[in-house]
């Protein structure tokens, strides 16, 4: 059988999730599940068949309905399998005004696929993503667990390079800057008038 | 300028150590025990006493909502849920006060949760943010081992206990009601109020839900004194605060200042000014997406706090200005705002799931100039259906931008419209 008509935590994360479920009052174990369909979605190579969510109803003891209307409400559950960098645009107003459709444009040039869509070698996939939260560092790509950020045409290439050739780029600006701070330096913080 | 030495967060760009070592090293965790032993109820009534103002967007006074805990439990216990699901347009603060900060946020669940009576803390974090979900439950480890937290925190007597929930990517959740749903484990899906979460929150229990950065100001508030805080800013609008700077400005960043700073004396003196200049500027958008957009004519005097935007038909939010310059268009990039909401909607209210769909299409026709002038009416008319006549203030949010881009910039889209009307003319009679 495929990965998608069978599912079982590993043993590891069997454990992992016993102790998610801990972190809760007793009786209260449905609060564990958004954390842990993501623990099964990442056990499942980014996406959860149906299979995995009726394991974490049944590791729950909820009825499978509970899974499915949460699997299907929130944006990071992926119900569909997917490329293995999901490579996340966020293209709302703070990251648009600083050029987001150049960022869209880049990935779409260099993938060679639209918005949506997966590389028939299953690399790479691309979306289209709502704020992210680092929009003083804007325009900003989600990968993997990791945002990089003040990124333009170029930069967002040389990302996806680096990608495919298996490589691990370095998260955050990817301009000379410390975090969010100006890029040409910290104006407070300085010790200078402490 | 607001000098380095009031600065609550220094650590805001992560220069030095977010460990323990570090933190301690800034102050954190300095007579956490001697602050617990003045009691709960002198800790809310400094927080009171400091004018401190809820930093999630809606502004209300932290110490009331404090006030409205059980004090005597009826065998529930109380839960302090703080809100780190992040996600309006233009902020990016609470983010920073995790990854480099984040045992200011830890110190005051503690602080916050002893006041308020909690057995424990649930910091729901939006799940994008997992390197910062990693860091603060590294802190979070870290605080437990050197007896912080936990059982006896601090040796103080009181048991507390913190966890971090993540959330799965849904705007909706930062909404107290729809969180508390969330970290149950359903559809962020808001509830009804009343009950307000103080008599029924989280699993029924009472429930305070406060933002990351009204948290992690706490613990500073009650070492340094409420009249310190309270000595920035204008009255009914105290303290300091961390803004975010985006868009068309020459050095967007974060940084922690005085409330009621001019908004102009902040995009200069921190963000490197509008690009092109001041006079480059059309319009900003002062405290978040929900936020309605001000022309430059009323960026030039107006102040950043809660009464000044409000007098000016706008509001603080968060905080987060998004900044325009002359080359933006301005229908696009309220038309983009819209697209967000109507994605973002629960679709629990006919109103918003419905409206804000109609808003988007309107709007991205008027981008095109593909409208009828009197469709700019009726895209105000779908907007006042939508505000305030839905559960929670998403709709609100949603309408208010829109209403923002009527009221100053109707000309700009009446004008759009003309033009495309004439371009087919022009076109036939060539």
């Amino acid at each position: 059988m495929s990965a998608a008509e069978q599912f079982t935590f590993t043993p590891e994360n069997a454990e992992m999730a016993r102790a998610i479920v801990a972190k809760y009052p007793a009786g209260k174990q449905q609060s564990a599940l958004l954390p842990l369909l993501d623990l099964a979605q990442r056990q499942n190579q980014g996406w959860l068949p149906r299979a995995a969510m009726d394991h974490v109803a049944a590791f729950l003891g909820l009825a499978p309905i509970r899974v499915y209307e949460v699997a299907t409400f929130y944006t990071m559950y992926n119900l569909k399998s997917i490329g293995r960098h999901h490579v996340q645009v966020c293209t709302t107003t703070p990251c648009w005004l600083r050029g987001s459709d150049q960022i869209i444009d880049a990935c779409r040039h260099r993938l060679g696929i639209d918005v949506g869509e997966t590389t028939p070698d299953g690399k790479f996939s691309l979306s289209e993503v709502e704020c992210l939260a680092a929009c003083v560092n804007a325009p900003v790509v989600w990968v993997g667990d990791d945002f990089f950020e003040d990124l333009d045409a170029a930069s967002m290439t040389r990302l996806l390079d680096d990608l495919a050739a298996g490589k691990q780029p370095k998260a955050g600006p990817q301009i000379k800057r410390q975090t969010s701070a100006p890029a040409s330096g910290a104006k407070t913080l300085t010790g200078k008038d402490a | 300028m607001l000098s380095d030495k009031d600065r609550i967060f220094t650590n805001l760009y992560g220069r030095e150590d977010w460990r323990l070592a570090g933190a301690k090293k800034r102050g954190d965790w300095a007579g956490t025990k001697e602050l617990m032993a003045k009691g709960q109820d002198w800790i809310v009534e400094e927080i009171k006493a400091s004018g401190l103002r809820g930093r999630g967007g809606a502004g209300f006074p932290t110490g009331m909502k404090w006030s409205f805990m059980p004090k005597k439990s009826d065998d529930r216990p109380s839960f302090l849920v703080v809100n780190a699901d992040e996600g309006e347009p233009g902020t990016c603060k609470d983010r920073d006060m995790l990854r480099h900060d984040p045992h200011k946020l830890i110190e005051g669940c503690l602080l916050g949760g002893y006041a308020m009576r909690c057995r424990a803390a649930y910091i729901y974090i939006r799940g994008e943010l997992m390197r910062e979900a990693e860091t603060l439950q590294t802190a979070i480890d870290e605080a437990y081992a050197a007896g912080l937290i936990g059982k006896n925190a601090c040796g103080s007597g009181y048991d507390f206990d913190v966890y971090v929930h993540r959330g799965a990517g849904a705007y909706i959740c930062g909404e107290e009601m729809a969180l508390i749903e969330s970290l149950e484990g359903k559809p962020g899906k808001p509830r009804l109020k009343p009950p307000f979460p103080a008599a029924a929150g989280v699993w029924g229990c009472p429930t305070t839900v406060n933002n990351v950065e009204t948290i992690a100001v706490a613990p500073t508030i009650l070492r340094r004194g409420a009249a310190w805080f309270a000595s920035f800013g204008r009255p009914n609008n105290t303290g300091t605060k961390v803004y975010c700077i985006s868009g068309h400005v020459n050095e967007p960043c974060n940084v922690e200042e005085s409330m009621s700073i001019p908004l102009r004396e902040l995009i200069e003196k921190h963000a490197g000014g509008v690009r092109g200049g001041w006079d480059n500027l059309l319009a900003v958008i002062p405290g978040g997406s929900s936020t309605p957009l001000i022309p430059k004519s009323v960026c030039d005097t107006v102040l950043m706090d809660f009464d000044a935007l409000r007098e000016v038909k706008s509001g603080l939010g968060t905080a987060a200005v998004i900044v325009m310059d002359k080359s933006t268009d301005i229908i696009k990039a309220i038309s983009r705002l819209a697209k967000f909401y109507m994605h973002e909607s629960c679709g629990q209210c006919t109103p918003c799931r419905e409206g804000t769909g109609w808003m988007w299409r309107m709007l991205e026709r008027m981008v095109k100039g593909d409208a009828r002038p009197e469709e700019i009416d009726l895209l105000l008319d779908v907007s006042n259906e939508i505000d305030g006549h839905t559960i929670c203030a998403l709709g609100d949010g949603a309408a208010w931008p829109v209403q923002g881009l009527i009221r100053h910039f109707r000309p700009v889209i009446e004008e759009r419209i003309r033009t495309a009307r004439l371009k087919p003319l022009q076109t036939a009679a060539e």
